[in-house]
């Protein structure tokens, strides 16, 4: 009996070893989540795994915070994981793996990823292929459609400026008794494409960081006016000191906003969130005398060259980034495609929600919209260094802590001081 | 009637029947201490049985809503139901078909024949108390949440038992001798006491890393277990041991560790146990080092876990709170369980 | 019951212990009495010198050299510049003419965080000691009620909060349904610094109230009937009796209240987020975001800032020690 037990158990063992044995190669993916992306990329990995048996994908579902903070020292540490979803696309750059000499097919990448490429590479490389856009993201205003409506105010045709909309939103606010006429998120990468629309360059002739200059000033005053005749809420941008980002959806989703400067990945959100309660609709990004710009972003999928396994890596990626797959992901998470083919050829979005509808439709037309300089701005590696001078300091102007050109001061030295730290090595 | 009532709550200093102004006073206080302490936290309970909208509601209710939906025929979905108050101010319940703008389209669940057009301000959602459970089911069965509760426990228990033993051994060398360089031991120990391990944050991960024990448990517990508040805090009560005792240890040809495990422990229990409750509720709370070590879910801990659910623009504010509420659990339970021993074990510490 | 359990919990300890008497009586034969001090303090010392001292020499390091590379090796040399942009001062006094700002301000902000932080705690943990030092009935129940925050998560303690406090909480709708208007509580400097003091003062005074408590307990009660018989006047008692009586245990409180108070971080900024613009920015806060949280981690000037504090902290340190100090060891 004992003995019969004991071969069973040596059995067993061997039995349950020898797949074990066969060298299986396990990739690590980080992730952060705004909603149903992580199930939905749960789903492909387990069909990856089915269509290869070799190799085995933990997907490790952490908060935004440990992305954003945590994952710099690790990689720099070199403890970092195999692939991972980022924002700071061009600041992490320098981990990035180049994937070309591991994939199957580079120009199906360049051809879909192209204009995305770039914002993945380090200044002065122009050809590596290191990621994929999970989410193409372009900012831009939802009103409450609804409280125009009560109020029996028209609202604003394309083309109107921003204080066309400021007057108009007020209008409602006061006739309806809403608290908060105009929400904009507290992000310097929010306030760029209004800035643009003013006519800021952010860069100098030569191409370098000028943050301040005649156009970003008139966008700062709208600010600080807006914020002293109480066209936007103290209560947003004041209450939170730094770069911190700071949202409205709360208040939008309580019918308190009339108008929120957002971004393309709200959709999803607020048809969760808000559902019919009220019409929440995207409009046209307003203009200035520059432009009526809003700001590309977004977040990428990368993989980094510190990878023990830059093939099998390269075989995920392809795969998540494979034409059908994506297609999946878009109309499920309800983003907007960071992929040429499927932009053109148009996703089937799964919503039934006729206000996603129309803001998926609105923020694909943006897209054709953005001005050049958006896009300079968003490819340029340390953006967030200039979004988050000029939001802190701007802030500081805002609450009263500073004079708007003591502001200016600082937001020129607090890019200066960080771009020469970065440049001293790192 | 009421004094009397005072007087029995109270049987403070009044004598008589007539309860002292101070009596009432203190029944006041006590009051608002109650209140203060435990409304915002049952307020954590109730609204962690909310869904997300009816988190974010103005004015908040007290209860969880939920709003009514009822069978319509003609109707595949349930309809959500509305109180509607007419032209005429006779209020109606009438399902909602859909709305366009500020028009609601409402039929009468029991003639749905007729459609009914309603301005949308004159309707009102009628809503029933309803726990959202799910939003404790949903996380439960998503996050791998057995592991990291005995990850949780796993670093709690050892550290607690490490950072006890260490700090003790060194508070208890600390307390008993004198010897060379037990001032600059002390000076160091003293000096690093207001130190917060936040600013020190990278050369620690450094030094984690150059050990090999990033992604592991070992690099949450080691780093925070010789606390200089632990050694000084033992250091301290040890000072009260009578010389005495420990001198007669000696003449009975006590070891220096029998002296240490024998006789100073078991007096200096009180104090260890104020120790164990500060090292039992940081490391089961701690959250900023754990994100910053551990980076594989298998390795998440309780704190790092939950917060998967704040994401870049949104945080799943129902699973959040739910999780919150069922981390404090354990923590409460405990409480419950050891409270005279904790209450009566940091009182004495604090005799010293 | 009870009894065993502890019993039976406590073996495996003792258990060790014994095992260890014997190899720990030849170590001290090996190295004499003189040497177990030492023996005593190698465990706490390798932890201690690894992961907090080790460290503070990197920092040091750190502090010296510039760029954003983890590793020393790749860091270039730059003296005492961070140093100097910490000081660059037209008037230490003034935050706004240094170059460096923000860390003024939220040293500023620190010193007053600290100094009505560790009053008010303080003075609430005194008042409610002696409020439960009276003939009440349930005082363990009262007790319990005062202690149990103390065991939240500074991160869940600011979540309860700013969900109570925010525009749209529960304490603004008490407020309007009172007829009253809603306050912005975190956008004006003083409502936000207050609320940042009371929710941590929430949060921690449970401890020290219970060990004011036990002082107070500890009072020989004869002390007090004599004053009665005197007819002293019960303010009179709290002050020549009282107080005196219960001042190494106000010792202890302060003491460790203000450790607690100066590594203040994740509540406040969970609650406030350092604002409005960075009136409750506190002095961690600036380090941690300096070195950590920005795209640009600076780790150069965050130490700089950290050695900065660190001279303020062992300052205070020693002024509080002194108050603390009590005649050293008695034995050996």
């Amino acid at each position: 009996m004992e003995r019969n037990l004991k071969a069973a158990l040596v059995a067993s063992a061997l039995l349950g070893a020898a797949p074990l044995a066969a060298a299986q190669v396990e990739l690590r993916v980080m992730y952060y989540t705004d909603g149903i992306e992580d199930q939905v990329l749960g789903e492909q990995i387990s069909r990856f795994e089915a269509e290869n048996p070799g190799i085995k994908v933990a997907l490790d579902v952490v908060a935004y915070k440990q992305i954003v903070e945590g994952l710099p020292v690790q990689l720099a540490a070199g403890e970092g994981p195999d692939i991972a979803r980022v924002t700071d696309l061009g600041g992490l750059a320098k981990y990035y793996l180049d994937m070309r000499p591991y994939l199957e097919d580079a120009g199906y990448w360049v051809e879909n990823f192209g204009p995305f490429l770039p914002w993945l590479r380090q200044e002065g490389d122009t050809e590596s292929v290191c990621g994929y856009m999970t989410q193409m993201t372009v900012t831009g205003p939802f009103v409450n459609k609804t409280l125009f409506e009560q109020a029996g105010v028209a609202m604003p045709a394309k083309g109107a400026t921003w204080e066309d909309w400021a007057a108009a939103v007020n209008e409602v606010a006061r006739k309806l008794d809403i608290p908060i006429p105009l929400a904009m998120d507290r992000s310097g990468h929010r306030m760029a494409g209004p800035a643009i629309s003013q006519g800021a360059a952010y860069f100098d002739a030569a191409g370098e960081p000028a943050v301040v200059d005649e156009g970003f000033k008139r966008m700062a005053q709208l600010l600080v006016d807006w914020h002293n005749d109480g066209t936007m809420s103290k209560e947003l941008w004041g209450s939170v000191s730094g770069s911190s980002y700071r949202g409205a959806n709360e208040e939008f989703g309580n019918a308190q906003v009339v108008m929120y400067m957002s971004g393309s990945w709200q959709i999803a959100q607020f048809s969760e969130q808000i559902g019919d309660d009220f019409d929440w609709w995207a409009v046209p990004n307003p203009c200035g005398p520059g432009t009526c710009t809003g700001m590309p972003g977004g977040a990428a999928m990368v993989a980094f060259k510190d990878t023990e396994h830059p093939a099998e890596v390269t075989k995920l990626m392809e795969f998540f980034a494979r034409e059908d797959n994506l297609e999946d992901f878009y109309s499920r998470t309800l983003f907007i495609p960071g992929h040429v083919g499927l932009s053109a050829k148009g996703i089937d979005f799964q919503t039934d929600n006729p206000n996603a509808k129309h803001a998926l439709g609105v923020f694909a037309e943006h897209i054709g919209e953005i001005s050049p300089t958006a896009f300079q701005l968003q490819g340029y590696p340390f953006n967030r260094v200039m979004f988050n001078a000029a939001i802190s300091r701007v802030n500081q102007a805002i609450v009263g802590e500073m004079s708007l050109d003591e502001a200016y001061g600082r937001i020129e030295q607090d890019v200066e001081q960080q771009i020469a730290e970065k440049k001293r090595g790192g | 009637m009421i004094s009397r009532l005072l007087h029995f709550l109270g049987r403070g200093r009044g004598t008589g029947g007539r309860p002292h102004v101070t009596d009432v006073l203190t029944w006041l206080y006590l009051a608002l201490g109650v209140f203060l302490m435990f409304a915002p936290v049952l307020w954590l309970g109730l609204s962690s049985f909310k869904t997300q909208a009816g988190l974010i509601e103005y004015p908040p209710t007290l209860a969880p809503l939920e709003q009514i939906t009822v069978p319509v025929e003609g109707y595949d979905e349930p309809l959500p139901l509305f109180r509607v108050t007419g032209e005429d101010g006779v209020v109606r319940e009438l399902a909602q078909v859909r709305r366009v703008g500020i028009i609601s389209l409402m039929v009468d669940p029991a003639a749905p024949a007729e459609r009914i057009k309603v301005p949308i301000d004159s309707i009102e959602k009628v809503r029933e108390v309803k726990l959202a459970f799910e939003n404790y089911a949903y996380p439960i069965a998503k996050l791998n949440f057995l592991g990291y509760l005995g990850n949780s426990v796993f670093v709690t228990v050892a550290a607690t038992a490490i950072t006890l033993v260490i700090n003790s051994m060194a508070a208890f060398g600390l307390a008993i001798y004198r010897f060379p360089g037990r001032n600059v031991a002390l000076g160091l120990v003293i000096g690093t006491l207001m130190f917060p391990l936040t600013i020190i944050l990278v050369p620690t991960y450094l030094i984690v890393t150059e050990l090999g024990m990033t992604n592991s448990l070992w690099g949450v517990i080691l780093p925070g277990a010789a606390t200089p508040t632990g050694v000084f805090l033992l250091r301290q009560y040890m000072l009260t041991i009578p010389g005495e005792l420990i001198e007669a240890a000696r003449l009975d040809r006590a070891s220096e560790w029998q002296i240490y495990w024998r006789i100073v422990m078991p007096l200096a229990l009180p104090a260890l146990a104020v120790l164990a409750i500060f090292s039992v509720i940081w490391r089961w709370n701690e959250f900023l080092w754990p994100l910053i070590v551990l980076n594989r879910s298998e390795n998440f801990t309780l704190q790092i876990g939950l917060h998967s659910f704040s994401g870049e623009f949104y945080t799943r504010w129902n699973y959040l709170l739910a999780m919150t509420v069922l981390t404090l659990l354990p923590v409460l339970f405990v409480f419950g369980w050891l409270q005279r021993f904790i209450t009566t074990g940091i009182a004495s510490a604090g005799i010293k | 019951m009870r009894q065993r359990l502890r019993e039976l919990a406590a073996l495996p300890w003792l258990l060790a212990m014994r095992a260890l008497d014997r190899p720990f009586r030849l170590l001290q034969r090996g190295i004499g009495q003189g040497g177990m001090p030492y023996f005593f303090l190698v465990p706490n010392l390798l932890f201690f010198g690894t992961f907090v001292i080790l460290p503070l020499l990197v920092n040091a390091a750190y502090s010296l050299t510039g760029g954003t590379e983890l590793f020393l090796e790749d860091r270039p040399w730059i003296g005492a510049e961070h140093f100097g942009h910490l000081f660059a001062c037209g008037d230490l006094l003034d935050p706004a003419t240094c170059r460096e700002d923000n860390f003024w301000r939220a040293i500023y902000n620190s010193m007053k965080f600290v100094t009505l932080q560790v009053g008010f705690m303080v003075a609430l943990s005194l008042l409610t000691a002696l409020v439960l030092n009276r003939k009440i009935r349930a005082r363990g129940f009262f007790r319990a009620v005062f202690f149990f925050p103390v065991l939240l998560s500074p991160v869940v303690v600011a979540l309860i909060w700013k969900w109570v406090l925010h525009r749209d909480g529960v304490l603004n709708a008490l407020l309007e349904s009172l007829g009253g208007d809603k306050i912005l509580f975190f956008i004006d400097p003083g409502w936000a610094m207050f609320w940042a003091i009371f929710v941590s003062i929430w949060a921690h005074m449970g401890f020290y109230t219970l060990i004011l408590l036990a002082g107070l307990q500890a009072i020989p009660p004869d002390l007090y009937e004599a004053a009665e018989m005197d007819g002293t006047s019960k303010t009179r008692t709290l002050w020549r009796i009282t107080l005196p009586m219960l001042w190494p245990n106000l010792v202890v409180v302060i003491v460790l209240a203000m450790i607690k108070s100066v590594q203040t971080f994740d509540e406040v900024f969970v609650l406030t987020g350092g604002g409005p613009g960075t009136a409750t920015q506190l002095i961690v806060q600036y380090i941690y975001d300096t070195g950590f949280a920005s795209q640009v981690q600076n780790f150069g000037l965050a130490a700089a800032a950290s050695y900065v504090l660190a001279v303020i902290l062992i300052a205070l340190t020693v002024i509080y020690i002194a108050l603390a100090f009590r005649p050293d060891a008695k034995h050996a």
